[in-house]
Protein backbone atom coordinates (compact mmCIF):
# COMPACT_ATOMS: atom_id res chain seq x y z
CA UNK A 1 0.00 0.00 0.00
CA UNK A 2 1.12 3.43 -0.84
CA UNK A 3 0.88 6.67 1.19
CA UNK A 4 -2.12 8.90 1.47
CA UNK A 5 -2.24 12.15 -0.21
CA UNK A 6 -1.97 13.14 3.70
CA UNK A 7 1.53 10.82 3.99
CA UNK A 8 2.68 12.42 0.72
CA UNK A 9 1.91 15.99 2.19
CA UNK A 10 3.72 14.84 6.06
CA UNK A 11 6.82 13.75 4.10
CA UNK A 12 7.06 16.55 2.05
CA UNK A 13 6.70 18.92 5.51
CA UNK A 14 9.83 17.12 6.84
CA UNK A 15 11.70 18.96 4.31
CA UNK A 16 10.97 22.31 5.25
CA UNK A 17 13.60 24.44 7.09
CA UNK A 18 13.40 26.94 9.69
CA UNK A 19 13.08 30.33 8.22
CA UNK A 20 11.92 29.57 4.79
CA UNK A 21 9.46 31.36 2.72
CA UNK A 22 7.26 28.03 0.45
CA UNK A 23 4.76 28.62 -2.24
CA UNK A 24 2.51 25.52 -2.04
CA UNK A 25 0.27 24.77 -5.19
CA UNK A 26 -2.94 23.32 -5.37
CA UNK A 27 -4.05 20.04 -4.10
CA UNK A 28 -1.61 17.65 -2.49
CA UNK A 29 0.98 20.85 -2.01
CA UNK A 30 -1.61 22.77 0.00
CA UNK A 31 -2.29 19.63 2.53
CA UNK A 32 1.76 20.33 3.59
CA UNK A 33 0.64 23.31 5.69
CA UNK A 34 -1.08 21.13 8.28
CA UNK A 35 1.80 19.16 9.08
CA UNK A 36 4.64 22.24 9.53
CA UNK A 37 6.98 20.88 12.73
CA UNK A 38 6.18 23.37 15.56
CA UNK A 39 9.62 24.23 16.27
CA UNK A 40 10.32 25.80 12.98
CA UNK A 41 9.09 29.19 11.84
CA UNK A 42 8.13 29.80 8.06
CA UNK A 43 5.90 32.18 5.79
CA UNK A 44 3.52 30.75 3.09
CA UNK A 45 3.41 32.61 0.00
CA UNK A 46 0.45 32.73 -1.60
CA UNK A 47 0.91 34.07 -5.50
CA UNK A 48 -2.76 36.42 -5.50
CA UNK A 49 -0.80 38.53 -2.98
CA UNK A 50 0.42 37.48 0.16
CA UNK A 51 3.31 36.43 2.00
CA UNK A 52 1.91 35.06 5.62
CA UNK A 53 -1.10 32.59 4.69
CA UNK A 54 -2.96 31.67 7.97
CA UNK A 55 -5.44 29.01 8.32
CA UNK A 56 -8.97 28.77 7.28
CA UNK A 57 -11.18 31.52 8.74
CA UNK A 58 -14.10 30.39 11.56
CA UNK A 59 -17.40 31.28 9.90
CA UNK A 60 -17.43 35.21 11.32
CA UNK A 61 -14.05 35.72 9.82
CA UNK A 62 -14.23 34.92 6.47
CA UNK A 63 -13.26 37.73 4.64
CA UNK A 64 -13.96 37.88 0.20
CA UNK A 65 -10.87 40.10 -0.47
CA UNK A 66 -8.54 37.59 1.58
CA UNK A 67 -8.18 34.75 -0.52
CA UNK A 68 -5.38 31.89 -1.57
CA UNK A 69 -4.36 31.32 -4.97
CA UNK A 70 -6.64 28.09 -4.95
CA UNK A 71 -9.55 30.83 -4.11
CA UNK A 72 -10.30 29.80 -0.90
CA UNK A 73 -11.12 32.14 2.24
CA UNK A 74 -8.00 32.19 4.50
CA UNK A 75 -6.57 34.42 7.15
CA UNK A 76 -3.29 36.26 7.70
CA UNK A 77 -0.74 35.33 10.27
CA UNK A 78 0.90 38.19 12.44
CA UNK A 79 3.58 39.69 10.05
CA UNK A 80 2.43 39.06 6.57
CA UNK A 81 2.17 41.69 3.61
CA UNK A 82 -0.17 41.78 1.09
CA UNK A 83 1.31 42.92 -2.73
CA UNK A 84 -0.01 43.36 -6.19
CA UNK A 85 0.80 40.36 -8.58
CA UNK A 86 3.49 41.49 -10.42
CA UNK A 87 5.36 41.96 -7.40
CA UNK A 88 4.31 38.80 -6.34
CA UNK A 89 6.23 37.54 -9.41
CA UNK A 90 9.02 39.42 -9.18
CA UNK A 91 9.71 37.25 -5.09
CA UNK A 92 8.81 34.34 -7.52
CA UNK A 93 10.97 34.62 -10.62
CA UNK A 94 13.56 36.52 -8.98
CA UNK A 95 14.57 33.46 -6.80
CA UNK A 96 13.64 34.89 -3.46
CA UNK A 97 10.98 31.45 -2.47
CA UNK A 98 12.90 29.29 -0.85
CA UNK A 99 10.82 26.32 -1.78
CA UNK A 100 8.00 25.67 -4.16
CA UNK A 101 5.92 21.79 -3.69
CA UNK A 102 3.09 21.46 -6.48
CA UNK A 103 1.75 18.69 -8.25
CA UNK A 104 1.90 16.97 -11.61
CA UNK A 105 0.85 14.65 -14.11
CA UNK A 106 4.21 13.44 -15.25
CA UNK A 107 7.86 14.55 -14.70
CA UNK A 108 10.86 13.32 -16.70
CA UNK A 109 14.16 11.85 -16.35
CA UNK A 110 15.66 15.47 -18.29
CA UNK A 111 13.50 17.31 -14.97
CA UNK A 112 10.99 18.57 -17.15
CA UNK A 113 7.44 18.66 -15.95
CA UNK A 114 4.12 18.47 -17.59
CA UNK A 115 1.43 19.53 -14.99
CA UNK A 116 -1.14 22.27 -16.69
CA UNK A 117 -2.93 21.01 -19.60
CA UNK A 118 -4.16 17.47 -21.19
CA UNK A 119 -4.59 18.44 -25.22
CA UNK A 120 -8.46 17.84 -26.18
CA UNK A 121 -9.55 17.70 -22.22
CA UNK A 122 -8.62 20.17 -19.59
CA UNK A 123 -8.13 22.87 -19.86
CA UNK A 124 -7.68 25.66 -17.13
CA UNK A 125 -4.73 27.22 -18.16
CA UNK A 126 -1.27 27.18 -16.49
CA UNK A 127 -2.10 30.03 -13.84
CA UNK A 128 1.31 30.59 -12.35
CA UNK A 129 3.16 26.95 -12.51
CA UNK A 130 5.21 28.04 -15.57
CA UNK A 131 6.59 31.06 -13.48
CA UNK A 132 7.21 29.10 -10.08
CA UNK A 133 8.61 25.91 -11.75
CA UNK A 134 11.15 28.57 -13.80
CA UNK A 135 11.66 30.76 -10.51
CA UNK A 136 12.71 28.39 -7.98
CA UNK A 137 15.92 27.10 -7.32
CA UNK A 138 14.53 24.46 -4.81
CA UNK A 139 11.09 22.31 -6.24
CA UNK A 140 9.45 19.35 -4.67
CA UNK A 141 6.99 17.73 -6.66
CA UNK A 142 3.89 15.51 -4.98
CA UNK A 143 1.93 13.18 -7.07
CA UNK A 144 1.21 9.37 -7.30
CA UNK A 145 3.84 7.18 -9.09
CA UNK A 146 1.74 5.41 -11.76
CA UNK A 147 -1.94 6.22 -13.18
CA UNK A 148 -5.01 3.80 -12.29
CA UNK A 149 -3.67 1.23 -14.81
CA UNK A 150 -0.31 1.47 -12.86
CA UNK A 151 1.58 3.00 -15.94
CA UNK A 152 4.72 5.39 -14.78
CA UNK A 153 4.44 9.00 -14.49
CA UNK A 154 7.80 9.08 -13.89
CA UNK A 155 8.96 9.31 -17.31
CA UNK A 156 12.00 8.70 -19.56
CA UNK A 157 10.24 11.38 -21.96
CA UNK A 158 7.28 14.11 -20.86
CA UNK A 159 4.53 12.82 -23.08
CA UNK A 160 2.16 16.13 -22.12
CA UNK A 161 2.49 19.50 -22.76
CA UNK A 162 5.39 21.02 -20.70
CA UNK A 163 5.40 23.17 -17.91
CA UNK A 164 9.04 24.15 -17.52
CA UNK A 165 11.84 22.22 -18.53
CA UNK A 166 14.91 20.98 -16.16
CA UNK A 167 13.46 22.21 -12.67
CA UNK A 168 12.54 19.17 -10.85
CA UNK A 169 15.23 18.55 -8.15
CA UNK A 170 13.20 16.07 -5.92
CA UNK A 171 9.90 14.39 -5.89
CA UNK A 172 7.30 12.63 -2.88
CA UNK A 173 5.35 9.88 -4.62
CA UNK A 174 2.63 7.53 -2.65
CA UNK A 175 5.54 5.46 -2.58
CA UNK A 176 9.17 7.11 -2.81
CA UNK A 177 11.41 9.78 -2.40
CA UNK A 178 13.68 10.10 -5.43
CA UNK A 179 16.33 12.69 -6.37
CA UNK A 180 16.49 13.90 -10.08
CA UNK A 181 20.68 13.76 -10.20
CA UNK A 182 22.77 14.23 -13.55
CA UNK A 183 19.67 12.48 -15.60
CA UNK A 184 18.62 9.54 -13.25
CA UNK A 185 16.39 9.29 -10.31
CA UNK A 186 17.69 8.63 -7.50
CA UNK A 187 15.75 5.95 -5.00
CA UNK A 188 16.16 7.94 -1.27
CA UNK A 189 13.39 6.47 0.54
CA UNK A 190 10.33 4.29 0.20
CA UNK A 191 6.68 4.12 1.54
CA UNK A 192 6.30 1.80 4.12
CA UNK A 193 6.03 -1.74 3.45
CA UNK A 194 6.43 -1.09 -0.28
CA UNK A 195 9.18 -3.07 -2.15
CA UNK A 196 12.25 -1.50 -4.28
CA UNK A 197 10.66 -4.07 -7.18
CA UNK A 198 7.48 -2.13 -6.86
CA UNK A 199 8.87 1.11 -7.61
CA UNK A 200 11.33 -0.17 -9.99
CA UNK A 201 8.54 -1.31 -11.82
CA UNK A 202 6.69 1.79 -11.94
CA UNK A 203 9.36 3.54 -12.82
CA UNK A 204 9.84 4.43 -16.36
CA UNK A 205 12.57 7.13 -15.71
CA UNK A 206 16.23 5.80 -15.07
CA UNK A 207 16.65 4.70 -11.70
CA UNK A 208 19.30 4.64 -9.46
CA UNK A 209 18.99 2.21 -6.45
CA UNK A 210 22.05 1.99 -4.50
CA UNK A 211 22.31 0.33 -1.00
CA UNK A 212 19.33 -0.65 1.47
CA UNK A 213 15.96 2.23 0.95
CA UNK A 214 15.47 3.02 4.00
CA UNK A 215 11.46 3.41 4.64
CA UNK A 216 9.61 7.22 5.41
CA UNK A 217 9.23 7.45 8.79
CA UNK A 218 6.17 8.77 10.05
CA UNK A 219 5.14 10.65 13.29
CA UNK A 220 1.59 9.79 13.03
CA UNK B 1 -10.10 67.89 -20.26
CA UNK B 2 -12.58 65.42 -22.55
CA UNK B 3 -11.56 62.35 -22.21
CA UNK B 4 -12.97 59.99 -24.29
CA UNK B 5 -15.74 61.99 -24.89
CA UNK B 6 -16.43 63.01 -21.93
CA UNK B 7 -16.19 66.20 -19.85
CA UNK B 8 -14.02 66.66 -16.81
CA UNK B 9 -13.31 69.44 -14.89
CA UNK B 10 -10.16 69.88 -13.20
CA UNK B 11 -8.77 67.03 -11.50
CA UNK B 12 -11.97 65.61 -10.52
CA UNK B 13 -12.28 62.09 -11.44
CA UNK B 14 -15.47 61.13 -9.89
CA UNK B 15 -18.93 59.89 -12.61
CA UNK B 16 -22.13 59.40 -10.92
CA UNK B 17 -23.31 56.81 -13.28
CA UNK B 18 -22.13 53.40 -15.10
CA UNK B 19 -22.94 55.35 -18.90
CA UNK B 20 -20.54 57.94 -17.59
CA UNK B 21 -18.13 55.88 -16.49
CA UNK B 22 -18.05 53.73 -19.69
CA UNK B 23 -18.55 56.43 -21.96
CA UNK B 24 -17.08 55.97 -25.32
CA UNK B 25 -16.89 51.73 -25.26
CA UNK B 26 -18.00 50.53 -28.17
CA UNK B 27 -17.25 46.84 -30.32
CA UNK B 28 -13.68 45.38 -30.75
CA UNK B 29 -11.95 47.33 -28.57
CA UNK B 30 -9.42 45.94 -25.59
CA UNK B 31 -10.57 46.00 -22.25
CA UNK B 32 -8.25 44.44 -19.21
CA UNK B 33 -9.84 43.75 -16.48
CA UNK B 34 -8.65 43.28 -12.79
CA UNK B 35 -9.19 40.43 -10.20
CA UNK B 36 -8.48 37.26 -9.16
CA UNK B 37 -10.77 34.57 -9.42
CA UNK B 38 -13.98 36.51 -8.27
CA UNK B 39 -11.68 38.71 -5.64
CA UNK B 40 -11.48 42.33 -6.55
CA UNK B 41 -13.27 42.64 -9.74
CA UNK B 42 -15.64 45.40 -10.62
CA UNK B 43 -18.41 43.92 -10.44
CA UNK B 44 -20.90 46.85 -11.45
CA UNK B 45 -18.35 47.93 -14.66
CA UNK B 46 -18.54 44.19 -16.02
CA UNK B 47 -22.26 44.11 -15.40
CA UNK B 48 -22.58 47.95 -17.57
CA UNK B 49 -20.04 45.72 -20.56
CA UNK B 50 -22.45 43.10 -20.13
CA UNK B 51 -25.60 45.32 -20.78
CA UNK B 52 -23.70 47.66 -23.13
CA UNK B 53 -24.07 44.44 -25.81
CA UNK B 54 -20.66 45.16 -27.37
CA UNK B 55 -18.94 43.03 -29.34
CA UNK B 56 -15.68 41.39 -30.51
CA UNK B 57 -13.84 42.70 -27.10
CA UNK B 58 -10.22 41.25 -26.61
CA UNK B 59 -10.15 40.83 -22.94
CA UNK B 60 -6.98 40.67 -20.75
CA UNK B 61 -8.13 39.50 -17.17
CA UNK B 62 -6.18 37.03 -15.39
CA UNK B 63 -9.58 34.55 -15.33
CA UNK B 64 -12.68 34.33 -16.95
CA UNK B 65 -14.90 34.68 -13.76
CA UNK B 66 -17.56 31.31 -12.62
CA UNK B 67 -20.40 30.73 -14.85
CA UNK B 68 -22.82 33.34 -14.74
CA UNK B 69 -20.42 36.26 -12.81
CA UNK B 70 -17.93 38.16 -13.33
CA UNK B 71 -16.62 37.98 -17.00
CA UNK B 72 -19.21 34.97 -17.20
CA UNK B 73 -21.85 37.34 -17.86
CA UNK B 74 -19.99 38.58 -20.90
CA UNK B 75 -18.86 35.10 -22.24
CA UNK B 76 -22.79 33.98 -21.88
CA UNK B 77 -23.68 37.00 -24.20
CA UNK B 78 -20.77 36.06 -26.25
CA UNK B 79 -18.83 39.80 -26.52
CA UNK B 80 -15.72 38.50 -26.02
CA UNK B 81 -13.52 37.38 -29.19
CA UNK B 82 -10.67 37.26 -27.85
CA UNK B 83 -9.49 36.10 -24.10
CA UNK B 84 -6.09 36.54 -22.42
CA UNK B 85 -5.45 35.32 -18.98
CA UNK B 86 -3.70 32.55 -17.22
CA UNK B 87 -6.14 30.24 -15.58
CA UNK B 88 -9.99 29.85 -16.47
CA UNK B 89 -10.83 27.00 -13.62
CA UNK B 90 -14.00 25.54 -13.15
CA UNK B 91 -15.96 27.35 -16.06
CA UNK B 92 -17.63 25.38 -18.01
CA UNK B 93 -18.87 27.72 -20.81
CA UNK B 94 -15.33 29.06 -20.90
CA UNK B 95 -13.98 25.62 -21.78
CA UNK B 96 -16.59 24.80 -23.97
CA UNK B 97 -15.91 28.02 -26.05
CA UNK B 98 -12.53 27.51 -26.26
CA UNK B 99 -12.57 23.72 -27.30
CA UNK B 100 -14.93 24.49 -30.03
CA UNK B 101 -12.48 27.43 -31.09
CA UNK B 102 -15.33 29.83 -31.03
CA UNK B 103 -13.51 32.21 -28.63
CA UNK B 104 -9.22 32.97 -29.53
CA UNK B 105 -7.68 31.84 -25.72
CA UNK B 106 -4.40 32.84 -25.10
CA UNK B 107 -3.44 30.84 -21.97
CA UNK B 108 -0.07 33.13 -20.39
CA UNK B 109 1.77 31.97 -17.42
CA UNK B 110 0.32 34.51 -14.37
CA UNK B 111 3.92 36.07 -13.60
CA UNK B 112 4.12 36.87 -17.10
CA UNK B 113 0.69 38.19 -17.48
CA UNK B 114 1.38 40.82 -14.76
CA UNK B 115 4.63 41.48 -15.84
CA UNK B 116 3.06 42.32 -19.63
CA UNK B 117 0.89 44.56 -17.81
CA UNK B 118 3.15 46.44 -15.72
CA UNK B 119 5.12 46.74 -18.76
CA UNK B 120 2.56 48.40 -20.90
CA UNK B 121 1.98 50.79 -18.09
CA UNK B 122 5.18 51.33 -17.67
CA UNK B 123 6.61 52.40 -21.34
CA UNK B 124 8.31 49.07 -21.86
CA UNK B 125 8.05 47.35 -25.03
CA UNK B 126 9.37 44.19 -23.85
CA UNK B 127 11.12 42.22 -21.39
CA UNK B 128 13.13 38.32 -21.11
CA UNK B 129 11.60 36.04 -18.38
CA UNK B 130 12.71 32.09 -18.34
CA UNK B 131 9.22 31.16 -17.76
CA UNK B 132 7.90 28.97 -20.32
CA UNK B 133 11.16 28.36 -22.18
CA UNK B 134 11.02 25.06 -23.67
CA UNK B 135 7.35 25.19 -23.46
CA UNK B 136 4.04 26.16 -25.84
CA UNK B 137 3.85 29.48 -25.00
CA UNK B 138 7.31 30.14 -25.78
CA UNK B 139 6.76 29.10 -29.80
CA UNK B 140 7.72 31.64 -32.43
CA UNK B 141 9.02 33.11 -29.74
CA UNK B 142 12.12 35.11 -29.70
CA UNK B 143 14.92 33.40 -27.62
CA UNK B 144 18.45 34.22 -25.89
CA UNK B 145 20.78 33.20 -23.71
CA UNK B 146 22.02 35.27 -20.42
CA UNK B 147 24.61 33.77 -18.12
CA UNK B 148 23.85 30.35 -19.43
CA UNK B 149 20.67 30.28 -18.81
CA UNK B 150 17.76 30.73 -21.29
CA UNK B 151 14.89 33.71 -21.73
CA UNK B 152 11.96 34.36 -23.65
CA UNK B 153 11.56 37.38 -25.27
CA UNK B 154 7.87 38.40 -24.16
CA UNK B 155 6.12 41.63 -25.03
CA UNK B 156 3.84 44.48 -23.67
CA UNK B 157 0.44 44.69 -24.26
CA UNK B 158 -1.25 47.85 -26.05
CA UNK B 159 -2.60 49.81 -23.85
CA UNK B 160 -6.26 49.10 -23.48
CA UNK B 161 -8.98 51.11 -24.24
CA UNK B 162 -10.41 50.90 -21.02
CA UNK B 163 -8.91 50.06 -17.91
CA UNK B 164 -11.39 48.33 -15.43
CA UNK B 165 -9.99 48.04 -11.86
CA UNK B 166 -11.87 47.43 -8.33
CA UNK B 167 -10.41 49.33 -5.37
CA UNK B 168 -11.20 49.67 -1.88
CA UNK B 169 -11.04 53.43 -1.80
CA UNK B 170 -10.65 56.72 -3.26
CA UNK B 171 -10.15 60.15 -3.37
CA UNK B 172 -11.53 62.21 -6.46
CA UNK B 173 -8.63 62.77 -7.56
CA UNK B 174 -8.69 58.93 -8.31
CA UNK B 175 -5.96 58.25 -5.44
CA UNK B 176 -6.46 54.10 -4.97
CA UNK B 177 -6.29 52.02 -2.26
CA UNK B 178 -6.69 48.16 -2.63
CA UNK B 179 -7.91 46.01 0.53
CA UNK B 180 -5.90 42.85 1.09
CA UNK B 181 -5.54 40.41 -1.61
CA UNK B 182 -8.18 42.56 -3.78
CA UNK B 183 -5.37 44.16 -5.03
CA UNK B 184 -4.49 41.28 -7.26
CA UNK B 185 -3.76 42.27 -11.12
CA UNK B 186 -5.98 45.53 -9.91
CA UNK B 187 -2.78 48.15 -9.59
CA UNK B 188 -1.03 46.84 -12.83
CA UNK B 189 -3.96 46.87 -14.52
CA UNK B 190 -4.87 50.52 -13.74
CA UNK B 191 -1.58 51.86 -14.91
CA UNK B 192 -2.13 50.03 -18.90
CA UNK B 193 -5.20 51.99 -20.07
CA UNK B 194 -5.97 54.94 -22.46
CA UNK B 195 -8.83 55.22 -20.34
CA UNK B 196 -8.85 53.72 -16.54
CA UNK B 197 -12.12 53.67 -14.47
CA UNK B 198 -12.11 52.51 -10.73
CA UNK B 199 -15.00 51.02 -9.20
CA UNK B 200 -14.64 51.44 -5.52
CA UNK B 201 -16.12 51.12 -2.02
CA UNK B 202 -15.61 54.48 -0.84
CA UNK B 203 -14.88 58.16 -2.60
CA UNK B 204 -13.15 60.34 0.09
CA UNK B 205 -12.26 64.29 -0.20
CA UNK B 206 -8.39 64.93 -1.52
CA UNK B 207 -6.31 64.87 1.84
CA UNK B 208 -8.24 62.14 3.69
CA UNK B 209 -6.33 59.05 1.89
CA UNK B 210 -2.18 59.05 3.60
CA UNK B 211 0.04 59.91 1.02
CA UNK B 212 2.14 57.23 2.00
CA UNK B 213 -0.80 54.86 1.95
CA UNK B 214 -1.68 55.18 -1.69
CA UNK B 215 -1.22 51.91 -4.03
CA UNK B 216 -1.90 53.34 -7.06
CA UNK B 217 -1.23 57.35 -7.30
CA UNK B 218 -4.27 59.08 -9.35
CA UNK B 219 -2.08 60.07 -12.24
CA UNK B 220 -2.85 56.98 -13.99
CA UNK B 221 -6.96 56.98 -13.43
CA UNK B 222 -9.62 59.28 -15.70
CA UNK B 223 -12.56 58.02 -13.87
CA UNK B 224 -14.06 56.94 -10.34
CA UNK B 225 -16.98 55.81 -9.49
CA UNK B 226 -18.93 54.20 -5.98
CA UNK B 227 -20.04 51.17 -7.07
CA UNK B 228 -22.06 48.41 -5.09
CA UNK B 229 -20.30 45.12 -4.61
CA UNK B 230 -21.89 41.88 -4.41
CA UNK B 231 -18.78 39.87 -3.55
CA UNK B 232 -19.52 36.64 -4.02
CA UNK B 233 -16.91 33.93 -2.78
CA UNK B 234 -15.74 31.57 -5.40
CA UNK B 235 -14.71 28.56 -2.42
CA UNK B 236 -15.92 29.44 1.33
CA UNK B 237 -13.60 27.26 3.40
CA UNK B 238 -13.97 27.77 7.14
CA UNK B 239 -12.11 26.10 9.88
CA UNK B 240 -13.79 23.13 11.13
Amino acid sequence: MGLSKEQIAERIAQELQDGFYVNLGIGIPTLVANYIPNNIEIMLQSENGLLGMGEFPTEENVDADLINAGKQTVTTINGSAFFDSAQSFAMIRGGHVDLTVLGAFEIDEMGNIASWMIPGKLVKGMGGAMDLVAGAENIIVAMTHANKDGESKILKKCSLPLTGVNCVKKVVTDLAVMELIDGAYHLIERAPGVSVEEIQQKTEAKLIISGDIPEMKFKS
Amino acid sequence: MHIGGLKMSGLNKVVNSYDEALLGLSNNMILMVGGFGLCGIPEGLIQRVADAGVKGLTCISNNAGVDGFGLGKLLEKRQISTMIGSYVGENKLFEELFLSGEMKVILTPQGTLAEKIRATGAGIPGFYTATGYGTDVAIGKETKEFNGKMYVLEEAYPKADFALVKAWKADTYGNLVFRKTARNFNSMIATAGKITVAEVEEIVAPGELDPDHIHIPGIYVQRVIKGNFEKRIEQRTVKK
